[in-house]
């Protein structure tokens, strides 16, 4: 049962990343990557790593994919028209995709199997909590910093130039 | 837990690749900001299945730091898009040909 849900979540991921690269429509790709997100908030829950799924689907389906479709639309981008790069470099953008598909597939294929520990759930909150407020606490503030100052980043580029110098560029 | 190790590094190997051919592959500025964040999804993938075999809770946090990193460079990154829709009327990445030196 677990086999068949590993199985369908991972088809539906590979085919809608697939899709995320291969739809004419910005819009459309942007919706088929909410989709691997899923299917990977679904792996999560796989791997009993609950409270991460939880997170996942709130940051990048909730937050994330409505930033992404908000600047799209407000850019109003959503025209099947888009420039095109020529075919010989696409084909070359496959070739070298592939290839390090196969160089990495054959360097991991020989690693040898790391043995499973089994113990107490860890993915749950409790768990969790204790170690990002006891061993991590330090990083934990630094990122609180890192998100304020993108936060001021994003204001301080997004706002209007001043008319002037608009012009005299 | 059935699920042999194997299987999720080969899934993630594969939709990092994808993510690598999505860089390469389209012009679209928007697209390619979102076959980064696929590349950064597989390799969170990768790390929570670790993290859940080797029973060790470490790697579950690095994966919640990542996601606050990701969160900060996508909002930084659309607002670039933004101020460069503004100044070319266009989000073609070859019109940044000009950035060279």
């Amino acid at each position: 049962m677990t086999l068949y849900a590993f199985y369908f979540l991972t088809f539906l991921a590979i085919i809608s990343a697939l899709l995320v690269v291969f739809s004419k429509n910005p819009v459309y790709s942007i919706l088929y990557l909410v989709i691997t997100f899923f299917a990977i908030a679904g792996h999560y829950v796989l791997l009993s790593a609950q409270f991460l799924a939880a997170v996942h689907v709130i940051v990048y389906a909730g937050a994330i994919m409505v930033l992404f479709l908000y600047v799209l639309m407000m850019l109003n981008l959503n025209k099947e028209d888009e420039p095109h790069k020529p075919t010989l470099v696409k084909f070359a953008a496959v070739l070298a995709a592939g290839i390090l598909l196969v160089v990495l597939i054959g360097s991991l294929k020989g690693a040898s199997v790391i043995q499973q520990k089994t113990g107490p759930e860890i993915g749950l909150v409790k768990n969790l909590g204790k170690v990002l407020f006891k061993d991590f606490l330090f990083p934990f503030e630094i990122s609180s910093i890192l998100l304020l100052a993108a936060m001021v980043g994003v204001v301080m580029i997004g706002k209007d130039e001043p008319k002037s110098k608009t012009e005299s560029e | 837990m059935k699920i042999p190790i194997e299987f999720y590094i080969w899934l993630s190997t594969v939709l990092f690749s994808i993510g690598v051919l999505g860089v390469m592959f389209r012009r679209n500025a928007i697209i390619i900001f979102a076959c980064i964040e696929l590349m950064l999804n597989a390799v969170n993938l990768l790390m929570v299945a670790f993290s859940s075999y080797l029973n060790d809770a470490h790697g579950q946090v690095f994966v919640f730091f990542i996601m606050a990193v990701a969160a900060a460079e996508v909002a930084v990154g659309l607002a670039i898009l933004v101020m460069m829709y503004r100044n070319t009327k266009s989000i073609d990445i070859n019109i940044l040909n000009r950035l060279k030196g």
